[in-house]
């Protein structure tokens, strides 16, 4: 039985939680990461629960710190819909482009695929050995030239073959760099040029601690985030930064990975998350 | 985004100090706070409980023989600085090399952690100090870590063995077994084998990094993990401790700002020694782990160390010599230099994270919060708009010039007119550098005097080795 579960058994039959279990609760909520704040802020609404409806109302603080921005993809009525994926390094960037791109494929829109990380060794040739596998065309320039001509070029592309979507790969950069927020700045604004960027996703790594808030807030103020990845979700992390990072920020979680095949993507669905958050 | 533990003192100690006596009380408030600042910083429950258990105790203890509350609240804090030393740094070490050669390092982690990019680090670490390493690549599982490998070796000249070309085909075992074999044939003395990133709840590939090990028989298996890492550190570390296990840490991605709690965590709950730290996406952008300085930054004391480092970094590279050739040359400072200070600056991260890494900053959070960095944005703007001439000779910026100028940048004539004065007024500050007042890189930036770093001289060529592979790395050099 999940601690959720044993939780609300508890308040259930004798309304009287000891000490310890207030303790255990507690451990569950950081172990989650959602960060020593909002757990106390949840131990507070938890203390006042009262027996009959304890399960709905812990289930409702805990939803109401989810954001109410709607988690539908953004799409372009007008023609290609541009999709950017940022984030720091190594959170699934690349993979997340292909799972994706192999989700619109599979949803039967046409789409092509932009190897914008010209910076990362071997990066532009991990997205092609994805592009073969899901048979998505991967437009690309050179090693080590200009990640935004990469992807104006490929903005232009998408648009002569009037592609329903344009998936844009970008090089890992930590938030703390100005230089790199700059240069991530700098692609979205030429992709402009040419069609505007419906959706920027950051990719969380549900293994992140607090620094997730860091990220998510620089990133926001740089390129306009308008949804989270939020990967590798299989682990044993239960990404919990990613409810801090809704509640703090008003940024909505729209996909989650869980696992490193194409297929592994799915819708965010936050009961589920939830429920997961003190499984 | 978080009060750091050195504000929290601040406060906390502050009101401390006013009193006469410290109480019990106050070492229990003390301690609630630096709870919470843990906390905030990813070390996990259990180890922040014990820390601040044993942190209480030695207070108490210290504080029978303290005389005034000034010199109690500093003791408190040396003791939490000592404690936290202690848990990251009690067994430090280097590696052990094997008696007989190659001495095997196996790396292992989560996906995305940073191996792949730490072998290559970790290659030309020791190839600089005489070594001759091998990656192995055998991580057959991301597509194109093969790839990867291979030209992070092929840009420290270091050999990569690399017989199956991945994307999910090939044998892991088999390629580092060989991997081994054919390092021992050659004589190379040191084997870095690359493994794929593999979750700790993943029994198969657990499984499988098992049976690497006991392929390879390591001297070393370090556990890669991002500095990044939240309170799943404690489940990963000993979901790979079981599987695989490990004898030494490795924190990458430090160049980021997260507060690195996890080290903490891991340190205290594996006992396994933090052995080196990864801090840049450039292969150089490595070293040993010093635990005075991940204490620092856990307490967000401000790591002047690794401010000075990065100072160093981003300024002896191209523009301090630069600059320092200039000098020699009796030659003046000009826009262009600027310019380059600019970028060399942006480089360095984010202004106010660099103003919050000195000491004493968590009293001016204000004021490092409300730095202008878009200002360094728009001076770069002006000078980009300049031509060469007029970078090289402010003095020809007329009126019209000016104002073409602004157009190009998109900012107003003033901020052209105010730009060039702050030149002129570096570039007298650099007059006085020469009288050796401060480190070239710094001076126009109008920053306070920073520790001088010495660009770094290159050690002197050895004559070539006999030893094969060691002649093919000093070769291909
Ligand atoms: N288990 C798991 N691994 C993932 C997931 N998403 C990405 N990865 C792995 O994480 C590593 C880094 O991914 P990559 O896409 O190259 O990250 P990038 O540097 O952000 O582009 C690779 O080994 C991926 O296979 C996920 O949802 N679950
Ligand atoms: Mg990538």
């Amino acid at each position: 039985m999940g601690l959720f579960s044993k939780f609300i058994a508890k308040i259930k039959g004798e309304n009287s939680f000891a000490p310890a279990d207030w303790q255990d609760l507690e451990g569950e909520l950081l172990a989650s990461d959602i960060g020593p704040t909002l757990t106390r802020e949840l131990l507070e609404a938890g203390r006042k629960v009262k027996s009959e409806n304890a399960q709905e109302a812990l289930m409702q603080t805990l939803t109401s710190h989810l954001c109410d921005k709607s988690r539908q993809p953004l799409t372009n009525p007008d023609g290609t819909t541009v999709v950017m994926i940022v984030g720091v390094n190594g959170t699934g960037k690349t993979t997340s482009v292909a799972k994706l791109a192999s989700h619109i494929k599979k949803s039967g829109s046409s789409v092509v695929v932009a190897a914008g990380d010209t910076f990362r060794a071997a990066a532009v040739e991990q997205l092609q050995t994805w592009g073969q596998r899901i048979a998505v065309e991967v437009i690309s320039g050179k090693a080590n030239g200009d990640p935004a001509s990469v992807a104006f070029d490929a903005a232009k592309r998408a648009k002569e073959m009037k592609a329903d979507y344009l998936v844009i790969d970008t090089a890992g950069r930590l938030h703390n760099k100005s230089d790199l927020m700059a240069e991530l700045e700098k692609v979205k604004r030429v992709v402009e040029k040419i069609s505007p960027v419906n959706e920027v996703l950051l990719t969380i790594d549900a293994t992140t601690g607090q620094n997730g808030l860091a990220q998510a807030k620089i990133f926001s103020e740089s390129v306009n985030v308008t949804g989270i990845i939020l990967t590798k979700l299989d682990g044993s992390a239960r990404g919990g930064i990613a409810l801090a990072i809704e509640h703090e920020l008003d940024i909505p979680i729209k996909w989650i990975g869980t696992g490193e095949s194409e297929g592994d993507l799915a819708p965010f669905d936050p009961d589920a998350y939830i429920q997961g958050l003190l499984a | 985004m978080f009060d750091s533990l050195s504000s929290r003192f601040s406060s906390t100690f502050s009101s401390l100090r006013s009193r006469g006596k410290i109480s019990k009380n106050d070492i229990d408030a003390t301690c609630a706070e630096i709870r919470q600042a843990l906390l905030e910083s990813d070390v996990a429950l259990e180890v922040v409980e014990s820390f601040v258990a044993e942190i209480a105790e030695k207070s108490t203890t210290a504080l029978a023989t303290m005389q005034s509350g000034t010199n109690q609240a500093n003791a408190i804090f040396e003791i939490v600085n000592a404690s936290l030393i202690e848990i990251l740094g009690g067994s430090a070490r280097r590696v052990r090399f094997a008696k007989n050669p190659p001495t095997v390092i196996m790396l292992a982690g989560l996906q995305g952690a940073g191996k792949t990019t730490l072998a290559g680090k970790l290659a030309k670490f020791y190839a600089d100090q005489g070594n001759t390493p091998l990656l192995v690549a055998s991580d057959l599982q991301r597509p194109n870590a093969v790839t990867q490998l291979q030209v992070v070796g092929q840009s420290i000249g270091v050999p990569v063995f690399a017989p199956e070309a991945g994307n999910g085909v090939g044998d892991p075992v088999k390629v580092a077994k060989a991997g081994v074999e054919f390092a021992k044939a050659k004589q190379y003395n040191m084997v870095i084998v690359d493994t794929a990133g593999r979750l700790g709840v993943d029994a198969d590939l657990m499984k499988q990094a098992g049976d690497i090990r006991d392929a390879v028989h390591p001297d070393e298996i370090l556990f890669v993990v991002d500095a990044m890492i939240g309170q799943d550190a404690v489940r990963t570390s000993q979901a790979f401790l079981d599987g695989v296990g490990f004898d030494g840490v490795v924190l990458t991605k430090l160049d980021g700002d997260a507060r690195g709690g996890a080290a903490l965590s891991i340190a205290s709950l594996t006992k396994r020694p933090i052995m080196f730290a990864s801090s840049g996406e450039k292969l150089s952008d490595f070293d040993i782990f010093y635990p005075e300085r991940m204490a620092s930054r856990i307490l967000g004391m401000g790591d002047v160390a690794t401010l000075a480092e990065q100072a160093k970094k981003a300024f002896d590279g191209d523009t301090s010599e630069k600059l320092e050739a200039k000098f020699a040359r009796g030659e003046d400072f000009t826009l262009e230099d600027f310019l380059d200070q600019l970028s060399a600056m942006s480089k360095m991260g984010s202004m106010s994270k660099l103003l919050g890494m000195l000491p004493g900053s968590a009293g001016m959070k204000k004021q490092i919060d409300n730095f202008d960095e878009g200002e360094i944005v728009r001076t770069k703007a002006i000078v980009e708009s300049m031509t060469p001439i007029e970078r090289r000779d402010p003095k020809v910026l007329n009126g019209s010039r000016r104002s073409r100028i602004a157009k190009g940048s998109g900012r107003a004539v003033s901020e052209v007119n105010n730009l060039v004065e702050r030149f002129s007024a570096a570039q007298k500050m650099m007059k006085q550098v020469r009288n050796g007042a401060m480190p070239a890189g710094m001076a126009g930036m109008g920053l306070p005097p920073m520790p001088a770093v010495k660009a770094s001289i290159a050690p002197k060529k050895k004559s070539k080795s006999g030893n094969p592979a060691k002649r093919a790395i000093e070769e291909a050099q």
